[in-house]
């Protein structure tokens, strides 16, 4: 569980987040929602400290990593897992080394038990085929699987992802969703997900936090979503003449 | 003038990270070694073809220049030696690896920042910059002397064979002048420039690429920016260690 207490950023002149208060649950797949520019990366790297927030704390199963020093973060680092919006996988390195490298960073593990897990993480992502590729020579969505293996190599508590969907074909995103949906069950972590994608909210939407401009404007689960009275969560849902005809579908049938 | 401030300032603290305890050390002799050749070994072919180039025509120029019979031609040899030495193996050699290198240098790590590859090694707990630029600075600084040298080898010898090719001057004579009140110094003071100039070269590129923002376009930028403030800082720097050297 991660509990996020206060939180707010500025850059500059320009607020960003502006007091978030949000628990993310175990064992569950959380989103955060929001337009382009709403602060979801911002937030999403304010948890993992890759941004320095301004006020607040964050608190993983209690302990509270806004107030520990580097050596106490890295730490708790060693439970986290996070595929970045692009899969930032590292170019210089072969898909099997990218997945290699967090284990050679942390893990006490002899050298063949890290190969061993390495494949093991490659095969739980379908891309064993793949291991010696690099990551110029393979695609957008097996990029994102790479990326899903290494996050999930040292078998992390928390897992982060920023717009696993982007730059993904409506079918493969549901691969990657589903992925997502089926680790976060199997090793029960605590698993955010930024997303803009409707499909993705209503595929795997377990806990929804919609951002609005750095607020917090409404939560809740792929349930509750359709029916909220929040305007601007509203406009966001049913920006698409598509979504707006299931909405007028979901009227009529009720 | 405030904005040149804050840019020093967030160099200064850039390179203290650099600086900062490393923490795997086999990690990094591998990866020095990695940039050894991608810095170094690989940059070899154009510092010979320049020097070649500089060589024959700073000899060619010299010879122009030197109608009055009054004055030795072996003066053409000499003049060469001390020219490669002083200036062309260093500060020239050094402006065009600003060039070839600097913009390298910028573009890979700028688009580790704008790809979040930088981001994705930080969450890992890994000193990205230590890590990403302590083995560059390493390389060149040990590398980039024995460019300079190869320098100034191939660019006398570039000018002993224009002189000679052309009838400028005779192999004797330019042999002769190559020879003649040789300043060891003059040396030391080449590579103490060269390695200033290597750890400015890979230091200010860094820089521009570590703090690139946005896309491919950003990239473009830093790497551009990496070779015009990395060779204004060489021509500021070759001031200023040229009169703290040779100044008497
Ligand atoms: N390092 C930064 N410096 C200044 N502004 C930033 C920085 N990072 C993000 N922002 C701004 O914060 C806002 C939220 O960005 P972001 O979290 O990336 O949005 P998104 O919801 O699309 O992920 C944007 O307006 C962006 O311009
Ligand atoms: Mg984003």
């Amino acid at each position: 569980m991660i509990d996020v207490q206060n939180i707010s950023k500025s850059f500059a002149d320009k607020v960003v987040l502006k007091n978030i208060n949000v628990v993310f649950e175990t064992g569950k797949t959380n989103l955060i929602i929001g337009q382009s520019g709403s602060g979801k990366t911002v937030l999403m790297k304010s948890l993992v400290g890759l941004i320095e927030v301004d006020e607040g704390s964050i608190i993983y199963d209690g302990r509270n990593f806004t107030a520990m020093n580097f050596r106490e973060r890295k730490e708790v680092r060693k439970e986290f897992g996070m595929v970045f919006q692009g899969g930032a996988l590292f170019d210089s390195l072969n898909v099997l080394q990218n997945v290699l490298f967090p284990l050679n960073v942390f893990s006490t593990m002899s050298k063949s038990e890290k190969l061993d897990r390495a494949h093991f993480c490659l095969k739980r992502v379908n891309l064993e085929h793949a291991a010696h590729l690099f990551p110029s020579e393979i695609s957008g969505g097996m990029k994102k699987r790479v990326a899903i293996a290494r996050a999930i190599a040292l078998n992390p508590k928390y897992l982060f992802f920023d717009e696993p969907n982007s730059g993904l074909d409506p079918q493969t995103s549901i691969v990657i969703d589903n992925l997502i949906k089926e680790i976060t069950e199997e090793y029960q972590t605590t698993t955010i997900i930024n997303t803009h994608d409707m499909n993705s909210v209503m595929e795997i939407g377990e806990k929804i936090v919609f951002i609005y401009k750095g607020n917090k404007l409404w939560e809740g689960t792929k349930h509750d979503i359709m029916h909220s009275d929040c305007p601007e969560l509203n406009d966001f849902i049913f920006a698409s003449e598509f979504t707006r005809l299931i909405k007028k579908n979901i009227k009529n049938l009720t | 003038m405030r904005m040149l401030l804050f840019h020093i300032g967030r160099y200064v603290l850039l390179m203290k990270k650099v600086f900062s305890r490393p923490e795997k050390g086999r990690v990094y002799i591998n990866q020095t070694l990695d940039e050894l050749v991608t810095i170094g070994f690989n940059s070899v072919g154009i510092v010979v073809i320049i020097s070649i180039f500089m060589g024959a025509v700073i000899t060619l120029q010299t010879a122009y220049n030197l109608e009055n019979p009054l004055i030795p031609v072996y003066l053409i040899g000499l003049g060469t030696r001390d020219s490669m030495i002083l200036e062309f193996s260093s500060t020239v050699v050094g402006l065009v690896l600003a060039g070839k290198v600097g913009s390298n240098i910028a573009s890979e790590i700028g688009t580790m920042r704008v790809t979040e590859q930088i981001d994705a090694l930080e969450i890992m707990g890994i000193n990205s910059a230590s890590y990403l630029i302590l083995p560059k600075i390493l390389a060149a600084v040990f590398f980039f002397p024995f460019l300079t040298i190869i320098s100034m080898f191939v660019g006398i010898f570039g000018g002993w064979a224009a002189g000679v090719l052309t009838g400028a001057i005779s192999s004797t004579a330019f042999i002769y002048g190559v020879q003649y009140a040789f300043v060891p110094f003059y040396v030391v003071y080449a590579l103490i420039k060269t390695v200033v100039f290597a750890f400015i070269i890979v230091s200010v590129s860094a820089y521009e690429g570590y703090y690139c923002q946005g896309g491919a376009l950003e990239v473009g930028r830093a790497s551009t920016k990496a070779v015009v403030y990395s060779s204004l800082v060489i021509l500021l720097f070759n001031v200023i260690i040229t009169q703290m050297m040779l100044a008497k």
